[in-house]
């Protein structure tokens, strides 16, 4: 399908606008982590030169690395433990057809009318009678379970066929094996979405971290965001967007990478 | 024989009745498997859940603790309090400003973004970046583009001889500015479901318009949008649910005010917990935030069943 | 090789009707059985209740000597080819033929040997690292052969293998199936919808429809031999064709509604009287009728004609019946013609009217060529 001239400058330009307002913000702050005091008051928008003294002391001013090194640990863990969880219960509700099973469902639906904000509370107090305030459980455990994931990965293993299922008993498989050898690599795509989704959110996750962190040592690198820009609004703002700029490029790479993925597999868990 | 087998069903059932500890093995292996999902979210949605109902009928001690039971109390205290109503009011508005405008920002990208044209890919990437940038480092930006001295807004009303605006101090501007940094934040992520609904849409649908010489605004009006549906309900459902649950970049931008302009339910929450102590009317107003998002859910559940006609 | 015995088995959902009613039958070591009917007859039901992958709700299911009613299919010593093949999209052809090696925890060197061998056997040596995508519809099928092959169960059980492949194929691998059949001397239990690989490959055929069984028997004894008119029309191509008639004994003939009497051989109506009787004759015994024939001659109306190169097949008007006929070689025959046609009284059959049972087997028609050497 071709399309006239007139037709295609208009698209380009449509498009060609819309990307430079979108991704402005970004850029802009890009452009700012380069500049010096005086530049940005001065008000330009390419700085001098890209010289790396704001990177350097933003790393100084806070705990930069570990945050980020804590940031990973709380990503990666909510993404494995969600995997793990998710898959298992998608896997009883798709290859084990029992009496119940619609009771349960009805169950993981309903967690997804109650809003985690309004559960905040008494999910504080629990983590803080665990003595889990400034751990790593702390901030992830409460996470694994996720009925979005659940359903993402039951849409896909609905549609693996029953055949392959049957194969396997017939040659001997149990059930947790099945779910090893063929369901989970058959999957590979949906589980890398759900991964992506999980690492994506947990790294975004504001709220909870500010809760449950009171020092440094397990803190996340949004919370280190907070903390910088309190302490460096009057002065320098500079060092205040490196440190934005470290703390998106892993999250802006990953959905780079993975965007087309993300686009399918998300539309997919949300409509049947 | 054939006596035996002329009710073969009655007579092998009770030959070999299964126990129910055999019948049920099927029913253990699942809940074997479900147990993770089952433990917590009993541990971390619905005991929580159910404990702020509890204590949004106590007054609690600084330990969280119910302390006094004051029945319906805490509801008439927020139903009579004026920052309570104002902070619902705000949350309205909120959720009024962001929503149809976020929604049709990303449905317009994502229009554009779906025509097959040499070097799509790169401006779907930067449709779906914001989805990459945390609500705390968007906050930081937004905040420094709001700067009234040397933000950008403010810079580029200069060129123009217009008033300087007082982005985030003003009470008339900070609910507004922070809907637009709110926007910009979501419009990654709707951008993406819906392209992902466009892309499902077939082919041959728009093939057969084009026989019959259907026009694009046409084409958009019968059979884009109807197709879409299913994914646009979905996407007002979350967006909605979004702006009900918004949190970072009011504690980042505005922390409540100016004047308490931009004090959204959750944030109320946060500060009356967390800061007052008060976790029995924050409690409270934790049911109220439940009770909106129930509605938006059950709302979607029901406009959903339209889907059935369009697959 | 193993022999697998149903006695009284049936099938119900939620202990309401059966969709599988009272099924005996004894299938011996080394059978080709073929259970073949039309679809949605119970026949992949039954086919999985062997295996295990369906629950037996009535009857005992017995498998060499043992019961197996309850056993887990991994333990019923069978291999299974299903329709779709169930290949493993994520393994390599040969990961797909050791898959259930590998789960019975054979030695890597025997696995390696017996997946070689198989392979060798269907052809599939070259395909060995390629994924199951990159294979044409033929060589998965083959590929889910080799998985059965290789396992060495001496039962398998095949589920319309053939019939995602086109009719060539088909063709080529109904002949080859039953070569390694006969070679591994494994007890097949093979179901189809398809007439064509029922009288092909078996060497008995059940029939099965609505869930209960319609007759038992060698290919060649169902064709000459039909139980009842379902079998006689759902074996043979064209299909027997049948009428309503009145038997009369006295003079010993049939009467089709409309038509003129038939008379039958002597002793063809032992045991049966005066009456409506389903009458029923093969279309290649309603012959041309040159000059003057040795049997009864009518003229009918023709309706449609097929030339087939080989033979040609047409159907015309038996008093208000539709009836097909097949005669060799190509015959300029139009719609519209009326034709004389000779009916092979003696291939008559007669049903009962109201239970269908067969009354009169028609005779048989076995020809043979003298074998070279043999003393004639």
């Amino acid at each position: 399908m071709t399309m006239s001239v007139p037709k295609k400058i208009t698209f380009y330009t449509m498009l060609t606008v819309s990307a430079v307002i979108l991704f402005f913000p970004i850029v802009y702050a890009f452009m700012i982590s380069f500049m010096t005091g005086p530049e940005i008051l001065q008000g330009k928008f390419f700085p001098e030169s890209f010289h790396l003294d704001n990177y350097i002391r933003v790393f100084d001013r806070l705990p930069l690395l570990n945050y980020l090194l804590n940031s990973f640990i709380v990503s990666a863990g909510v993404m494995l433990g969600q995997l793990v969880v998710c898959s298992l219960a998608a896997y009883a509700f798709v290859f084990i057809p029992f009496r119940g099973s619609n009771f349960v469902f009805f169950l993981f639906i309903s967690t997804m009318m109650i809003p985690w904000e309004a559960t905040m509370i008494p999910n504080f107090f629990i983590i803080q009678n665990l003595n889990w305030l400034n751990t790593y459980q702390g901030l992830t455990l409460p996470f694994f379970a996720l009925a979005f994931g659940t359903f993402l990965l039951r849409q896909h293993f609905k549609t693996i066929p029953k055949e392959l299922h049957e194969a396997s008993q017939v040659a001997g498989l149990g059930p947790f094996r099945f779910f090893l050898k063929v369901v989970l690599p058959v999957s590979k795509t949906s589980l890398v979405t759900l991964g992506a989704y999980g690492f994506l959110t947990t790294w975004n996750m504001y709220l909870w971290p500010l809760l449950v962190t009171t020092n440094n040592s397990v803190r996340t690198v949004q919370i280190g965001l907070k903390q910088l820009q309190s302490q460096e609004v009057a002065t320098d703002w500079g060092v205040v967007m490196a440190g934005v700029i470290v703390v998106i490029i892993p999250t802006l790479l990953l959905l780079f990478l993975g965007q087309k993925q993300l686009q399918k597999g998300l539309t997919q868990g949300a409509l049947k | 024989m054939s006596t035996i087998h002329s009710r073969p069903d009655e007579f092998i059932a009770t030959e070999h009745k299964p126990g129910v500890w055999e019948r049920s093995r099927r029913a253990r292996t699942a809940i074997l498997y479900l147990l993770p999902s089952i433990i917590l979210f009993s541990v971390f949605v619905f005991y929580p859940m159910f404990r702020t109902i509890y204590l949004s009928f106590f007054l609690t001690d600084q330990a969280g603790d119910a302390a006094v039971f004051v029945g319906l109390d805490n509801y008439k205290y927020l139903l009579d309090s004026p920052a309570f109503l104002n902070s619902a009011k705000a949350t309205l508005l909120f959720v009024l400003y962001t929503v149809p405008a976020g929604i049709l920002l990303s449905l317009f990208l994502a229009l554009l973004a779906n025509e097959k044209l040499r070097g799509i890919g790169f401006f779907r990437t930067i449709y779906s970046s914001t989805m990459g940038v945390s609500v705390a480092a968007s906050s930081v930006v937004w905040l420094f583009m709001f700067h009234p001295s040397i933000g950008m807004f403010n810079r580029f009303l200069a060129l123009f001889d217009f008033p300087q605006i007082q982005w985030l101090l003003d009470p008339q501007w900070a609910l507004v500015s922070v809907a637009i940094s709110t926007i910009w934040m979501n419009t990654g992520f709707s951008f993406l479901i819906l392209l992902g609904g466009l892309q499902n849409i077939d082919e041959h649908l728009y093939e057969s318009a084009r026989i019959d010489g259907a026009g694009y605004f046409y084409r958009l009006r019968r059979i884009t949008l109807p197709m879409l549906s299913p994914t646009l309900f979905f996407i007002i459902t979350i967006s909605l649910i979004n702006a009900f649950q918004t949190f970072g970049q009011i504690d980042i931008l505005t922390k409540g005010g100016p004047a308490q302009s931009t004090n959204l339910i959750v944030y109320s929450i946060y500060r009356e917990a967390f800061v007052n102590y008060q976790f029995g009317t924050a409690s409270a107003q934790a049911v109220f935030l439940f009770l909106c998002i129930l509605v938006a859910t059950i709302l979607q559940f029901r406009f959903g069943e339209r889907r059935v006609h369009y697959q | 090789m193993k022999k697998v015995e149903l006695i009284g088995i049936s099938k119900s959902y939620d202990r309401q009707k059966d969709v599988i009613s009272n099924i005996d039958v004894r299938i011996e070591p080394g059978e080709f059985f073929v259970l073949v009917g039309p679809s949605g007859c119970g026949k992949s039901t039954m086919l999985r209740m062997i295996a295990g992958l369906e629950e037996i709700t009535g009857g005992t299911l017995k498998i060499g000597e043992q019961t197996a009613n309850r056993l887990p299919p991994s333990r019923r010593d069978l291999s299974m080819v299903f329709q779709n093949y169930a290949l493993y999209p994520h393994l390599s052809v040969e990961d797909n033929i050791t898959f259930g090696l590998d789960v019975k925890k054979v030695p890597k060197a025997e696995r390696k040997k017996r997946a070689q061998d198989t392979a060798e056997m269907l052809g599939l040596t070259d395909y060995m690292k390629r994924k199951p995508r990159e294979l044409s519809g033929g060589q998965r099928q083959r590929v889910a052969l080799a998985r059965a092959i290789v396992s060495e169960a001496p039962i398998c059980l095949m589920d319309e293998p053939l019939s995602n492949l086109d009719a060539k194929l088909r063709g080529h691998m109904r002949s080859e199936i039953r070569r390694i059949q006969r070679q591994l001397g494994i007890t097949m239990i093979y179901v189809t919808h398809d007439q064509v690989e029922a009288m092909t490959m078996g060497d008995r055929i059940m029939i099965l429809h609505e869930g209960k069984i319609q007759q038992i028997g060698s290919p060649i004894e169902i064709y000459n031999h039909p139980a009842n008119p379902f079998v006689a029309t759902f074996i043979g191509s064209p299909p027997m064709n049948l009428a309503q008639a009145e038997a009369d004994p006295g003079t010993s003939s049939v009467i089709l509604p409309g038509g003129e009497p038939i008379r039958l051989p002597e002793g063809a109506f032992e045991g049966i009287g005066k009456g409506p009787v389903t009458v029923g004759i093969r279309p290649e015994f309603l012959m041309p009728a040159q000059g003057t024939s040795e049997h009864p001659v009518f003229r009918a109306e023709v309706t449609n004609v097929e030339v087939l190169g080989h033979e040609t097949v047409f159907s015309f008007l038996a008093g208000t019946e539709e009836w097909t006929a097949k005669w060799n070689g190509q015959w300029q025959i139009q719609p519209g013609d009326r034709i004389p046609i000779a009916l092979d009284e003696e291939s008559i059959c007669l049903f009962d009217a109201k239970s269908g049972t067969l009354m009169k087997k028609p005779a048989a028609r076995q020809l043979s060529v003298p074998a070279e050497g043999a003393a004639t």
